[in-house]
């Protein structure tokens, strides 16, 4: 039997509030209208639409990619949710590619997950969808499911983001934190410690102006070139919570090797460098979201500089030390004096001093 | 408590507050200059004068002849040993290539 | 960065590592009886730690890490009244970061931060006052921590305070000075220390005259040093000079920043503000006399301590722990039968593993690159 349907086309759905409720995680239209009208058109063109509970991939044709699937996960619960240079948005998706590329792999597609605080304005949600699409087009990465939570004010701080990402490792490519052999060279892209610092000086108390910015960014292509100019790369990782010194620290321990930087050699802004003197803050124990630490077999050292030096994420990139036998497990730094020191890891987070 | 850090103060942020504001590789905060003002001079005599903060407060002007005098007398330190043994090595091997000094820039 | 790059100089460091070796060579001592010169700033142990200078130094001449640091030496006690404080829910509890995880007997002000208390990480007592004129239905109470160096601070916010009438502020106040301590350690037995490098940024507010009666009446020489690597070789130097010239004398190695005569206007608020008290404890070394301050009477409304009633209970620190022995240079960290073990940077027995200026701490994380490993 013919049921005649209304020829009116069907109407977009729109959040008409202007704050989140728990209404719009209840299930019905309010949550249909808030995934609709901030997540789904905002994400059209970077998810594949229709809107299944699943996305689902052709394994032939991500097999054309590489050899084995990289899956990671991550959860973002920055505060503020805006900083300068990016948001919790372009955070979530460039952790979660980062995680992938700092594997060997492709980036190939991400989950976006969120869990809204009763009382969010709906406006500071789309903001940040905004940013995460414009994250992933800009890295040609699609986010192709997701969820929707909503809990009563008080139960998160505004809004936690949890971005999983499937990607493909290039066939042949072998990299690992234990791999670093004495000899090899410690490279890294660019200046360190912006991120961590604009975070610190946004959170407000510090009453501190400054013109330093995060510097989130998508590192997938950095990685490729990377690759392409040094094949034999032993590690790759991005140098996010506890800086610098958390992943020679991570590598030093695996890798049953010594790593030795030059405090001279390390590449800092002057102005995170006064940040951290006014503060007495140690800039290797900031975050970065845009920093790959990589060890390469020294050979391979020049090309791996001068292609990312032609890169623009990696113009200032530098070798900051080297893989040695001598003391293994530790890191030790020369400082620009002449002396020696270790560089331990840290027992919480870096507190800002006045002693 | 002793991290003290030099900066410059570029502007007065509030004259009948005593606040100014003070410049530190770029990055700039407001100080209390209650303890290196000029007692009845004016706050903007402080513009362009350098001086030791801590904790929000100026408590010291940094004093450049001084500095000057601590960096010259550095520069003398040694000076007498290191000829003497430049002329000692020269006569006994051919001379060790001097270590190039790059003061830190942090 | 000016008048900081200059005296980071790694040419002029190793000349000044030469005379160093050269001087102290004359000086006819051994590795069993070394050249002892204590620092007693915690600034000045972080800057030898954070440029390993002690592995530059000969081996006949030793750094001895003296009582410079307000948070290491904050008794058991104390921490718990911050809390108390803390935990009200009227209160916002302002303090340095260097505070926030020094244990009290149940918890660090970072615990009560997690347990519920609006505790609040500010660079400075002025941005302790701007909360409290942001949050007029609350009090904000500014845990005033800190030698000579930062009492001025403390004091012109009370005076700023005072002359806002803003009612919603105060101070709950820790400051401690140095001369009675530097006094009492000297006066103990057996004080093997033969020269000071004397704190920097105290001396910018007290100036050069206090400490005198180290040279006149204990017979060692003592010279104000700056807290680049630099001002600290030099200070060096000019302590070893005088041992080797067999004087004893108050020098300034940092005259770029200390007046002979201190500052005057900080000087002055510290006088109106505060005044003495008989005695006040330090973990590590028990009570020494007129070596705390409060606030005086005239200000008592910004004193939390008036306003708010604190448990105020002595804690011991537990029986392990050995700190005063090793602020007066008579154990190594390391030598501690707890270092590393039962004491460490994340489970602190004793107050010098508690802050990162800590002798105990800083061996720890910087690793005492001669001696330790």
């Amino acid at each position: 039997m013919n049921i005649p349907f209304d020829a009116t086309p069907r109407r977009p759905r729109r959040v008409s509030q202007t704050t989140v409720t728990l209404a719009h995680g209840g299930g019905g239209t309010a949550m249909r209208d808030l995934i609709e009208d901030v997540f789904l058109e905002t994400f059209a063109g970077v998810a594949h639409p229709p809107a299944e509970d699943q996305a689902r991939f052709d394994l032939l044709a991500l097999m054309t990619l590489g050899d084995r699937l990289a899956f990671t996960t991550d959860s973002f619960v920055v505060d503020p949710l805006f900083f300068p240079g990016g948001d919790i948005g372009s955070l979530a998706v460039c952790g979660t590619i980062n995680d992938l590329a700092v594997g060997g792999a492709r980036p190939v597609a991400l989950s976006c997950a969120v869990i809204i605080e009763e009382g969010l304005p709906v406006d500071t949600l789309r903001r940040i969808a905004r940013s995460m699409a414009h994250a992933a087009a800009e890295a040609g990465v699609s986010i192709v499911t997701g969820d929707t939570k909503v809990v009563a004010r008080g139960a998160c701080d505004k809004l936690f983001v949890t971005t999983t990402g499937i990607g493909v490792v290039r066939a042949g490519l072998h990299v690992g934190i234990d791999r670093a052999r004495p000899g090899d060279v410690v490279l890294v892209n660019g200046l360190l410690g912006d991120h961590g610092a604009a975070i610190l000086n946004a959170r407000g108390d510090l009453a501190l102006e400054t013109t330093i910015e995060s510097d989130c960014a998508p590192l997938h292509d950095l990685v490729a070139t990377l690759i392409a100019a040094a094949p034999g790369v032993r590690m790759m990782r991005d140098a996010t919570r506890g800086g610098v010194a958390a992943v020679l620290n991570e590598l030093a321990e695996a890798s049953k090797v010594g790593v030795r930087i030059r405090e001279l050699d390390l590449p800092i802004r002057p102005e995170v460098s006064g940040f951290c003197e006014i503060l007495g803050l140690d800039p290797l124990y900031l975050a970065n979201e845009g920093k790959l630490v990589v060890v390469v077999p020294a050979d391979e050292a020049p090309a791996a500089l001068a292609a990312w030096r032609a890169h623009p994420l990696g113009r200032e990139a530098i070798a900051i030390g080297a893989i040695v036998a001598a003391r293994p497990g530790r890191v030790v730094m020369e400082t620009c004096f002449g002396g020696e020191r270790i560089v331990d890891m840290l027992v919480g987070d870096q507190l800002p001093r006045i002693c | 408590m002793c991290l003290g850090i030099p900066g410059q103060i570029v502007a007065i942020a509030d004259g009948d507050a005593t606040l100014a504001v003070v410049e530190i590789s770029g990055v700039r905060r407001a100080v209390d200059v209650a303890c290196v003002v000029d007692p009845g001079q004016p706050l903007e005599t402080l513009i362009g004068a350098w001086v030791l903060v801590h904790v929000g407060f100026a408590m010291s002007r940094i004093d450049e002849d001084e500095a000057a005098a601590t960096l010259q007398i550095l520069a003398e330190i040694g000076e007498a040993d290191a000829e003497i043994e430049a002329m000692r090595d020269s006569a006994a091997a051919p001379p060790l290539a001097e270590k190039e000094s790059t003061p830190c820039a942090s | 960065m000016r008048f900081v790059t200059e005296f980071r100089d790694p040419a002029v460091a190793a000349r000044l590592i030469r005379e160093i070796g050269t001087l102290a060579a004359r000086l006819e001592r051994g590795r069993e009886n070394p050249i002892a010169v204590m620092e007693v700033c915690g600034g000045h142990t972080h800057a030898i730690f954070r440029y390993g200078l002690e592995g530059l130094l000969p081996d006949i001449i030793e750094f001895v890490h003296g009582p410079g640091c307000p948070v290491c030496v904050l008794p058991m006690g104390r921490v718990d009244d911050c809390v108390a404080i803390a935990a009200r829910p009227e209160v916002i509890f302002a303090t340095f970061g260097d505070a926030m995880r020094v244990p009290g007997s149940r918890k660090s002000l970072l615990q009560a931060k997690a347990d519920g208390a609006d505790v609040r990480m500010v660079y400075s007592p002025l941005d302790a006052l701007a909360l409290a004129r942001r949050h007029k239905d609350r009090h904000v109470v500014f845990f005033g921590l800190g030698f000579e160096t930062t009492m001025p601070a403390t004091a012109l916010t009370v005076l700023r305070a005072a002359r806002e009438g803003i009612a919603n502020f105060s101070v709950f106040c820790n400051h401690i000075t140095i001369i009675p301590t530097l006094r009492a350690l000297l006066a103990q037995p057996n004080f093997g220390i033969d020269g000071f490098i004397g704190p920097g940024h105290v001396s910018m507010v007290i100036g050069t005259a206090p400490y005198r009666f180290i040279a006149e009446e204990f017979g060692r020489p003592l010279v104000v040093a700056g807290f680049e690597p630099i001002d600290l070789l030099q200070s060096l130097l000019m302590v070893l000079r005088q041992l080797a010239e067999g004087r004893a004398a108050i020098e300034n190695q940092y005259a770029r920043v200390v007046p002979e005569h201190g500052n005057a206007a900080a000087l002055a608020a510290v006088a109106e503000v505060y005044e003495t008290r008989p005695t006040f404890e330090w973990r590590g070394l028990g009570s020494i006399a007129d070596s705390g301050v409060r606030l005086r009477a005239p200000y008592a409304v910004f004193d939390a301590e008036r306003r708010f009633a604190v448990p105020d209970i002595k804690v011991a620190d537990p029986a392990a722990c050995r700190c005063g022995e090793v602020l007066t240079g008579a154990l190594k960290p390391w030598a501690c039968a707890a270092f590393g073990g039962a004491c460490t940077p994340d489970t602190p027995l004793g107050a010098l593993m508690v802050s990162s200026e800590g002798a105990c701490a800083a061996y720890h994380q910087y690793g005492g690159m001669r001696g330790a490993a």
